[in-house]
């Protein structure tokens, strides 16, 4: 029976029919759901949190060598961390399937580029499968573990957004365990270790693989070809196929399923039966350059499907039937209402921080995480946000080129799964060069970002066993950072004192927040340090200066109304604390300079 | 849904924790047992707390798109005002509209610097006339016993536009979804919200 599932269950449904032993995954929307859906629903497969998408490449590719139908999941920033480990898999080629699933974000709802992952497909010469909706995630990646096999490769499955967190219909079947029997043979080192003289032996393989491979995308059964009405052709995949063919259901098209390598013979023929022929893609013009290095004259493509953020229905329809095109009418201008963008949650330990931060005038070399969200006003305090771990490598160069006057002026500021992911190098780097850069790292106890998922510091496994915790004192103490410290962020004034020295001292620092959890994480119990459950304004003294406001607190908003305190001080309004949402976290109290927040009852 | 070949476009609004992904959850479970396919897409960003929610929900006998095309919404479901009027001129002239008589501040409105837009009701009015229906979700609810039930008293004022669908269905769907515990509040919800339209 068709059950309805997200893309990402529906790729997990497909590879756990096909036998897959071992998933790994680092975070990163929209590909998260992945390894959590792999950990709570099918027991017989091995499933872990890497500390970052590189690791969880190794992790997927030795269990592949060792016979196992293994996959690594990540976002498509994600794959520039593995990329390292993708690039000589593709030499290595694999025992077991390997599946490595990159999900794109086009437009970036969530994420710090676009970047189009075909390209990997290119550049590591390996084939791509890129899936439309639920039941072809489900279908791609059950045959990409046989396609991998055949070919003694890695294969890649990208999917982007809206395939990743659309639902839709899926039949699903049964599991088949794999009959590539487990095991590790010292024989092949030639084949797994990649010296020179190794390499250049792979290296003709490769090629002789790619002719393989294009030879079967002709067959390959998942490239269909539609004809209808033989005057326009659409050459597309993916989510692009569906927007194209919702809009434009008359015209004819080659829906590729396998991206990389092109089917050369199916788009030979495809030419001769369709006139003129248009290419509908996302992104790059990835199919476009390819088949006009072929030396096919195309209608349409690029000229006027746009190069960058996401397609949609509209916009395909806009693009190809320019002024034919009839935009409903506008009633009210979006641009005109007041926006909702996200925001730290009431009670969040990086509040209170990143106002510390701001009085002190500081430069934040920030990173990617919730805490990112303190760049948006009124709070305005991290100032660089790149990739992940960035931080603490950039505040060091920074550093070296300001010399001393960069002294007390400048931070590195990230996350304790982005410190584990990638921030832990820059801070030996920082010593082992006689840097003078603080850094500190906002232990809220979880991947909070990404929707709380376990990292090494957090003591628990995804199937929540109980399991070592990183102790971060320990990391910066083998590493010859002299000045470690604790923080409490949710202390505004000690935070700054101690931030202030930290930053004024040549030499490198590592401040570490503690007794500060993720509000959302009830395992840790968040609101138990609050003394109060929540705070209330004193209108009898609330001068209405606003000061509180400066934290944007999403429980604090301002009530307009002229009036005055009870010592006669005029006011154009006061502030409102919604009970609803107030969790007690004393931000505010220690901002009010009237000592008008007092404590509320719930 | 008489037209077999035609997808029927929902779109639901509102802000994130209102249950707007119950909902459309909801909708799934009907119309897929009414034998259509169906497809529906969400945008999980950021740290959403707090940020508005979208579902793009479509069903018919076959479905392409994930996404509606903008301006071909048959029905608006909102669960709070600002997040109706973001999305008015997405609906078709005949489409129909639902919205909740919730106002969640955002940002700009908290910190005193813009108004939150008034006559919403008013300008929905003006171009869809008797199409639009508010409802006190909350208010229902609370009168229920409890305010996390808006989401369906909204399912239960929908399900009106959707006449040869059996209360039943409506009803097996809640079920299906939530807690047993939950089952009595929400079949309550449901029908109070029927009423309501
Ligand atoms: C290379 C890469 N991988 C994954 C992500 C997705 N991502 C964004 S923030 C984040 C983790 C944030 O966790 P943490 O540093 O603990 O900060 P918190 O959100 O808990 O404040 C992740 C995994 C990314 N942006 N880039």
């Amino acid at each position: 029976m068709k059950e309805i599932m997200q893309g990402n269950s529906a790729i997990v449904r497909g590879a756990w029919e096909a036998g897959v032993k071992v998933a790994a995954a680092y975070p990163g929307t929209p590909s998260s759901e992945i390894l959590k859906d792999v950990a709570d629903n099918y027991p017989e497969v091995y499933a872990e949190w890497a500390p970052n998408e590189m690791v969880a490449l190794q992790v997927a590719g030795g269990a592949a060598i060792a016979g196992a139908r293994s996959m690594a999941s990540m976002k498509h920033v994600g794959m520039n961390v593995a990329a390292d480990a993708l690039m000589t898999l593709a030499y290595t080629g694999i025992k077991g399937g390997l599946m490595v699933v990159i999900a794109d974000d086009p437009f970036a709802h969530s994420s710090q580029n676009e970047q189009d992952s075909r390209n990997w497909a290119r550049f590591a010469k390996i084939p791509l499968l890129e899936p439309g909706d639920a039941q072809e995630c489900y279908d791609f990646a059950k045959i990409s573990f046989d396609i991998s096999e055949k070919f003694d490769t890695p294969v890649i499955l990208r999917t982007e957004t809206r395939v990743a967190h659309s639902d839709s219909l899926v039949e699903p079947g049964k599991r088949v365990e794999s009959k590539i029997p487990l095991g590790l043979d010292p024989k092949e080192a030639p084949k797994y270790v990649m010296i020179p003289g190794h390499v250049r032996v792979r290296r003709k393989i490769i090629e002789e693989r790619m002719r393989k491979l294009e030879e079967y995308a002709d067959t390959f059964k998942y490239n269909v070809m539609e004809i209808n009405d033989p005057s326009v052709g659409v050459i597309t995949s993916g989510v692009s196929y569906m927007y194209t063919k919702d809009v434009f259901p008359e015209w004819s098209y080659l829906k590729l399923g396998m991206v990389w390598p092109l089917p050369k013979k199916m788009i030979a023929e495809f030419f001769k039966k369709v006139k003129k022929v248009i290419i509908v893609e996302e992104l790059d013009p990835f199919i476009e350059t390819e088949i006009k290095a072929m030396g096919y004259k195309i209608w349409h493509g690029k000229d006027l499907i746009p190069n960058m953020y996401e397609l949609t229905p509209e916009i395909v329809e806009k693009s190809l039937k320019g002024k034919k095109y009839k935009a409903p009418k506008v009633k009210v201008k979006p641009e005109d209402l007041p926006r909702r963008p996200p925001n730290l949650c009431a009670g969040c330990s990086h509040r209170p921080l990143f106002y510390a931060l701001k009085k002190l005038g500081a430069f934040v070399f920030g990173d990617i995480g919730c805490y990112t969200l303190a760049v948006a006003p009124p709070l305005q305090a991290l100032h660089t946000c790149v990739c992940m771990g960035a931080g603490g490598g950039m505040a060091h160069g920074a550093m070296k080129a300001l010399g001393k006057e960069g002294l007390g002026k400048v931070v590195a500021v990230l996350g304790d799964s982005t410190f584990l992911h990638s921030g832990i190098t820059p801070l030996m780097n920082a010593v082992y060069n006689k840097g003078n850069s603080t850094t500190i790292v906002l232990d809220n106890r979880i991947t909070a970002m990404t929707g709380h998922q376990e990292h090494p510091g957090t003591g628990f496994t995804v199937r929540q066993e109980p399991t070592n915790m990183v102790n971060y004192m320990e990391i910066g103490k083998v590493f010859g950072v002299k000045s470690i410290r604790y923080l409490d962020p949710y202390n505004i004034k000690e935070c700054m004192e101690i931030i202030k020295e930290e930053m004024s001292k040549n030499e490198p620092s590592l401040l570490l927040c503690k007794d500060s959890p993720c509000v959302m994480l009830r395992r840790a119990k968040p609101m138990e340090k609050f003394k109060n459950p929540l705070y209330v304004i004193d209108t009898d003294k609330c001068r209405g200066c606003k000061a509180c406001l400066e934290i944007n607190c999403p429980a604090i908003s301002w009530r307009e109304g002229a009036g005055k305190t009870t010592d006669g001080h005029k006011r154009k309004g006061t502030v409102y604390i919604n009970p609803d949402q107030c969790v007690g976290c004393e931000v505010c109290v220690q901002v009010c300079k009237f000592e008008a927040i007092v404590p509320g009852k719930k | 849904m008489k037209d077999n070949g035609k997808v029927t476009n929902i779109f639901l609004s509102g802000v994130g924790g209102q249950g707007a992904i119950l909902a459309s959850n909801i909708l799934g479970e009907v119309f897929i047992k009414a034998g259509y396919d169906v497809k529906k897409s969400e945008v999980h960003g950021m740290a959403q707390r707090g940020g508005d929610v979208t579902t793009h929900f479509r069903f018919g006998k076959k479905v392409h798109s994930p996404l509606i095309k903008y301006g071909d919404v048959d029905y608006l479901l909102s669960f709070e005002l600002l997040e109706a009027i973001r999305y008015i001129n997405w609906v078709k002239p005949e489409g129909k509209i639902i919205i909740n008589k919730q106002e969640i501040f955002p940002p700009a409105v908290n910190l005193g610097q813009m108004a939150y837009p008034k006559d919403i009701e008013k300008t929905f009015k003006k171009y869809f006339k008797e199409n639009v229906s508010m409802v006190d979700g909350q208010g229902i609810a609370k009168r229920l016993g409890n305010v996390q039930a808006a989401n369906v008293v909204l399912v239960g004022a929908f399900s009106k536009f959707f006449p040869e669908v059996k209360d039943q269905q409506w009803i097996e769907a809640i079920k299906t979804l939530l807690a047993p515990k939950l089952h009595d509040l929400n079949v309550k919800a449901f029908y109070e919200g029927k009423k309501a339209l």
